[in-house]
């Protein structure tokens, strides 16, 4: 199963982001040099608190940085073309197409003047040829496999007519109306509850399969990547602090950060007498820490890691870690014991 | 009544009426049962978990033990003495001694603070209307606060605009606490913040409670929040309870089929440990017309074995304090 994850065709691959907000306090550096790529049929996990500049790298994949965000360096290279130098029109043809989008909150992304039905066929008729009947159609088939009940009566309801679990239902749904390579699932569970939580999350794993598509899931949340994402790359105060495959992550983290992210999680399964804390915030990122962003707030952090900026090296096949330290220190995973099982 | 029970809930019902849109006359067209006969105690210097999902009437029930929207019927008592008859007898000065005694930590940290007072306001405020402190003594007390939550003596002269959402949090926990308050109601407090951060508020909560001997009802949709705080958790679903148990045996060993499936669709971070997971059909049901018998049998994979759509299941002891609210299970 690994192999065969090293040797499949990269999908995506983006080097050295910059992605810059000029606001009227300073330029805001969102995204400052993350480098990532996803392989063909996996799902890569994109976990950071917020801030951390996860949401922001997925829009400058497609190139819907709100303003004043601009990309202001790197190359985002998918299928071989890069999508930094793509004029607005060409994007236009990508967007919805070859990669599809769901957004943080359904609630807000979806248009609450406009019937479902027009919002889905919209994407339909824009990307494809065909006619207002077959787009209904198509959408419509669309609710179905999406397991939205009474598909042809649903669909002419407006967004406020939904429930939560709905209308993230019908976001994916939009999604995937063009049958993309590539969909970018942003916090698609968030706002939901548990019960609901586990429905989307096991829909989306079915359809990724059964599609073979390759995913970016975005999220906070160590349980969510744990049980859907085939690799994670963590993200700290818009740099990469770590990429590897699920288990690597979670049984021999080696960045302090992706450790402290594990631990700070209250577990249902270890009852803890206090849960261990990551001192101190989310850093500014107007004037970010020198050198390492995290060591301000890491334990191991000695004075060389304010001067250097850590890049990102392969310490194992397929293991990336930014950490000077790396190698010196003895990172224990909090799931440790399990892990030579 | 016993001396030992701290907060006792009888029966509590909070119905919203449902009216027309008219502009002299407003009928009544329907009800939403949002809290529909709940009773549970808890014991003093405890946490009281409150569980559900969003909808089940888990801050419908903390308004109405506060008497923020008076209950429709049943009664509260907090250390004997009956909230309701005292909020009705509109005797002002005992109803600013109840309150003082109960405070409020609400869900959104980014809407429950005044974006034009500073810190200092904010705090002094319930020091200024209960003067429980003397007046020469208030800046003391202030610092003693925003030390007491982790926060520095400079904060006091900002305004809510420039914390982070842990910082906010920390404030209105501050706020709170200016009252020296025996119970603290804390209404999904670590909901809108980072997982780091969220640490910190719990064990921020958890030393307040050791040092000052608070009772918590804490409420939230996070089973593993509440796994860590609370000493004793009951489960709602559409205004009811369906199970109480004290924590470590609800977690160990749920017997009611929706907290068997509350608990098994909780994302575990550890990719290998793979939990066969309970994926419920459907959605919860609209709380205007709630299903007749059992309210969680259009969506319980053992329904129809005891005829759950007839009667209501009651709440059933089965022994060590664990309440279960299924006839199934109850057999």
């Amino acid at each position: 199963m690994e192999l065969n994850l090293m040797t499949q065709k990269e999908i995506l691959r983006i080097e050295n982001l910059k992605t810059y907000f000029d606001t009227w306090a300073g330029i805001v550096k969102a995204v400052d040099g993350v480098s990532l790529d996803v392989r063909e049929g996996e799902t890569l996990g994109l976990v950071g608190e917020s801030g951390s500049g996860k949401s922001v790298t997925a829009l400058s994949i497609l190139g819907i940085v709100p303003r004043p965000g601009k990309i202001m360096d790197g190359r985002i290279i998918y299928k071989g073309q890069n999508l930094v130098e793509k004029t607005e029109n060409e994007l236009q043809k990508i967007r919805g197409k070859e990669i599809g989008y769901i957004f943080q909150d359904p609630a807000t992304s979806l248009n609450p003047v406009f019937s479902v039905a027009d919002q889905l066929t919209e994407v339909i008729r824009r990307h494809q040829t065909v006619t207002k009947k077959e787009a209904l159609e198509k959408a419509i088939e669309l609710f179905r496999l999406v397991d939205i009940p009474d598909p042809e009566i649903k669909i002419w309801n407006f967004p406020h007519q939904l429930s939560g679990g709905m209308k993230q239902r019908m976001a994916v749904a939009r999604a995937l109306s063009c049958q993309p390579s590539l969909l970018l699932a942003d916090e698609p569970t968030t706002n939901l509850d548990v019960t609901i939580q586990a429905q989307i999350l096991q829909l989306m794993k079915n359809l990724k399969n059964s599609l073979g598509m390759s995913m970016i899931l975005i999220t906070h949340d160590m349980g969510v990547v744990a049980g859907v994402a085939d690799r994670i790359t963590v993200l700290y105060a818009g740099r990469v602090c770590e990429t590897a495959d699920t288990k690597t992550i979670f049984y021999s983290p080696r960045h302090p950060y992706t450790k402290a992210l594990l631990t700070a999680v209250p577990s249902l399964v270890l009852k803890k007498e206090k849960l261990e804390v990551i001192p101190g915030s989310i850093p500014n990122l107007i004037e970010p820490p020198s050198g390492c962003r995290f060591h301000p707030r890491c334990e191991y952090a000695q004075t060389k890691c304010a001067k250097k900026i850590p890049p990102l090296v392969e310490i194992e096949p397929g293991h990336y870690v930014a950490c000077i330290r790396a190698s010196e220190i003895e990172i224990k995973s909090p799931l440790g014991a399990e892990a030579n099982e | 009544m016993s001396k030992k029970l701290f907060l006792e809930v009888e029966n509590l019902v909070k119905h919203f009426p449902i009216r027309t849109r008219g502009i002299f006359i407003k009928k009544q067209v329907g009800v939403i049962h949002a809290v529909d006969g709940i009773s549970f105690s808890v014991k003093k210097g405890t946490t009281f978990g409150l569980v559900g999902e969003s909808g089940c009437g888990k801050t419908s029930t903390a308004r109405a033990i506060l008497y923020l929207d008076p209950p429709t019927s049943g009664r509260v008592y907090l250390e004997d003495k009956d909230v309701g008859e005292i909020f009705v007898s509109k005797n002002k000065n005992e109803i600013l001694q109840l309150r003082r005694k109960m405070q409020y930590v609400f869900q959104n940290p980014y809407a429950s603070l005044d974006p034009r007072m500073t810190v200092a306001d904010i705090i002094m405020e319930p020091l200024m209307i209960h003067r429980h402190v003397p007046k020469n003594e208030w800046h003391n007390r202030l610092y003693e606060l925003l030390e007491l939550v982790g926060l520095e003596d400079y904060h006091a002269e900002r305004y809510p605009h420039e914390f982070s959402g842990g910082q906010r949090q920390r404030i209105c926990i501050a706020r709170a606490l200016a009252v020296e308050p025996k119970l603290l109601i804390a209404d999904e407090p670590v909901a809108s913040l980072d997982v780091s951060v969220r640490a910190q508020i719990l064990n921020l909560l958890r030393e307040l409670q050791q040092k000052l001997k608070i009772t918590y009802l804490y409420i939230s949709h996070d089973l593993s929040t509440v796994r860590h705080i609370c000493h004793k958790v009951a489960v709602m679903y559409l205004g009811r309870f369906v199970e109480i148990a004290e924590t470590d045996e609800l977690f160990n060993s749920p017997l009611h089929p929706y907290t068997q499936a509350l608990l098994s669709s909780i994302p575990i971070p550890d990719p290998v440990t793979e939990i066969p997971r309970i994926v419920l059909p459907g959605e919860v049901p609209s709380p205007i017309n709630p299903p007749e018998g059992c309210r969680f049998e259009p969506r319980c994979v053992h329904k129809n074995e005891h005829a759950c759509v007839e009667k209501a299941p009651k709440l059933i002891d089965i022994g060590n304090g664990h309440l279960v609210a299924c006839d199934r299970v109850c057999k």
